[in-house]
């Protein structure tokens, strides 16, 4: 489990994985995976599936992108893997748990232990860049600890602070969250995921919005996450250079089905963009 | 420099008005002759209207000069008045959060709380705050207590149709971003929901004090506090310079109250 104290300090200039982690963690025979998804679909119009008959299992530690065109069904898909869009069919296990047959109280400690970085950071807009930061705790803080900056304990705030100062904002922790910068409600959201002590992250194209800087920095606190930490991660991307670099795994969504899944140290960029053409071909 | 205008098909020229069926000509002159049957109704008169005016004008005659021999019980009044509006309103605002998060679809713990909620804001809405303040009057007696329970019901129908409608539509990734981490359904109200909502709660808020202090005016006239006594006495026993003062020192007081709201709406939002 991530703990902050134990972790670095700063971003790290050179995040990608390298070569001698770009090999994913050996799985152990009685390791299930952290996210275990079988046979998933889900169709919001009958007889249009968003996602059909997708399975696949990330062991504890690994990186995985997911990759694939507009509309191949890779949000649907993180979100089916939180239950926070219900499958039509199929089952997920987090943590080796069934997600489907929890009660609420069961789902929220599960979904506590998954730091969700959504593609449009889904900030809080007229709260600080703090009080965001304090309520990644909520799940596990006291009843009304974690509401908001001024009603906090003050080791709670100091926690929220490190967290900022991770993604490098500490000097905005007062800032109103809709007065900043794409890239800097970015690095608030990942550091209110961080604020979870997750063992998992997910991020929904966590570099979509950004400048190409702001968007290699945050992946590699991803990867320094990853590798530091041993968190798994599970990020989309449309940057298929960042999916092959950060990423010890990709796998390719077409018309919500897995058409690729492969180690990132067994392809290249070049060679994944092609499944892009086949999909712009098809009629 | 010559210049080609491409020709248009002159069948291509949409008409400037979409020709009406027989049914929609029907129903629009159903509603024309509606509106004039009512006209009648109202035994509306031009030339009744036109022979009021001199008795409009005796009237502000004897209004002029406003009388002062009363003041201090005018203020009086009139603070009593502006202590109904506030307490009604902000009474009301509390009370009508909690109902609106149940009267709100995706908040609502359960689709009969949701209907109940509802069915309750509409019952406070469509029933006017005089018939509410005559019915406190009965219960809880003459005096600005009946008054200011017939402001808080009068606040619970309209704020709480109104939160509920801003809290629906709220931003949802936040609610989503939280419920994901693990918040309870409770914390996404208090931490997502509300802050989002927070600018067009205060809007509707200051509206409703605005409000509350024009109807607990008319609160008075059925006995029900404020200044609105004063003046339906001064009325029935034709003091109309004293009834004057009233009018000028009611018209100062939603003019501070609707100035002061302006401002905070400004500082606030």
């Amino acid at each position: 489990m991530y703990r902050p104290e134990s972790g670095p300090t700063g971003l790290l200039p050179h995040g990608a994985l390298p070569d001698a982690a770009r090999q994913p963690p050996p799985a152990r025979d009685d390791d299930v995976g952290d996210l275990v998804v079988r046979g998933i679909t889900k169709a919001f119009t009958p007889g249009s599936p968003v996602l059909q008959d997708v399975s696949f299992a990330i062991p504890a530690g690994q990186s995985v992108a997911l990759i694939g065109s507009n509309g191949a069904g890779k949000s649907t898909l993180l979100r089916c893997c939180m239950n926070l869009i219900e499958p039509d069919s199929g089952s997920v296990y987090l943590f080796g748990q069934p997600l489907q047959a929890q009660s609420t109280a069961s789902l929220r400690h599960l979904r506590s232990q998954v730091g969700f970085v959504f593609q449009k950071h889904n900030l809080v807009p007229r709260l600080s860049a703090l009080t965001n930061v304090l309520q990644g705790a909520l799940a596990r803080a006291p009843f009304g600890h974690a509401w908001f900056q001024g009603t906090a304990p003050r080791a709670l705030r100091e926690e929220a602070m490190h967290c900022l100062e991770r993604v490098g904002l500490a000097d905005k922790a007062r800032h109103r969250a809709d007065q900043l910068s794409g890239g800097q409600s970015q690095r608030v959201a990942v550091a209110r995921a961080l604020m979870q002590r997750p063992r998992f992250l997910v991020a929904d194209e966590p570099a979509a919005s950004l400048d190409p800087i702001s968007g290699e920095e945050v992946m590699s606190l991803f990867s320094s996450l990853v590798q530091s930490e041993g968190l798994t991660l599970l990020f989309t991307s449309h940057d298929l250079e960042h999916a092959v670099r950060y990423a010890h795994r990709v796998i390719a969504l077409n018309r919500g089905r897995i058409v690729k899944d492969v180690l990132s140290a067994q392809t290249q960029a070049t060679e994944l963009r092609t499944l892009y053409d086949v999909h712009h071909a098809a009629p | 420099m010559t210049s080609t205008t491409p020709r248009l098909d002159r069948h291509a020229l949409p008409a400037r008005f979409e020709r009406l069926s027989a049914a929609a000509f029907t129903a629009w002159a159903l509603a024309l002759a509606f509106f004039v049957w009512s006209l009648q109704g109202t035994g509306a008169s031009l030339t009744d209207f036109v022979e009021g005016f001199p008795q409009m004008g005796r009237l502000v005659g004897e209004m002029l000069p406003p009388s002062t021999a009363r003041l201090e019980a005018v203020g009086r009044a009139l603070l009593e008045t502006f202590q109904m509006a506030l307490v009604g309103t902000v009474v009301g605002v509390l009370l009508s959060v909690p109902i609106a998060v149940l009267a709100t679809p995706h908040l609502s713990p359960h689709p009969l709380a949701y209907h109940a909620a509802r069915s309750l804001i509409a019952f406070f809405r469509t029933v006017p705050d005089l018939v509410w303040a005559l019915l406190f009057v009965v219960s809880v007696g003459l005096g600005p207590f009946a008054g200011t329970l017939a402001i808080v019901v009068d606040k619970l129908g309209f704020c709480g149709r109104f939160f509920a409608e801003a809290m629906e539509e709220v931003d949802r990734g936040p609610q989503e971003a939280l419920s994901a981490m693990g918040a309870s359904r409770g914390s996404i109200i208090l931490c997502a929901v509300i802050p989002a909502a927070l600018p067009s709660f205060i809007n509707t808020s200051l509206f409703s004090l605005e409000k509350a202090t024009r109807s607990s005016v008319i609160l008075g006239l059925v006995g029900a506090g404020g200044i609105g006594i004063e003046l339906k006495v001064a009325m029935d026993l034709f003091g109309y310079d004293e009834a004057a003062t009233i009018i000028l020192a009611i018209f100062a007081l939603v003019l501070v109250v609707e100035r002061a709201s302006v401002l905070i709406r400004r500082r606030v939002l």
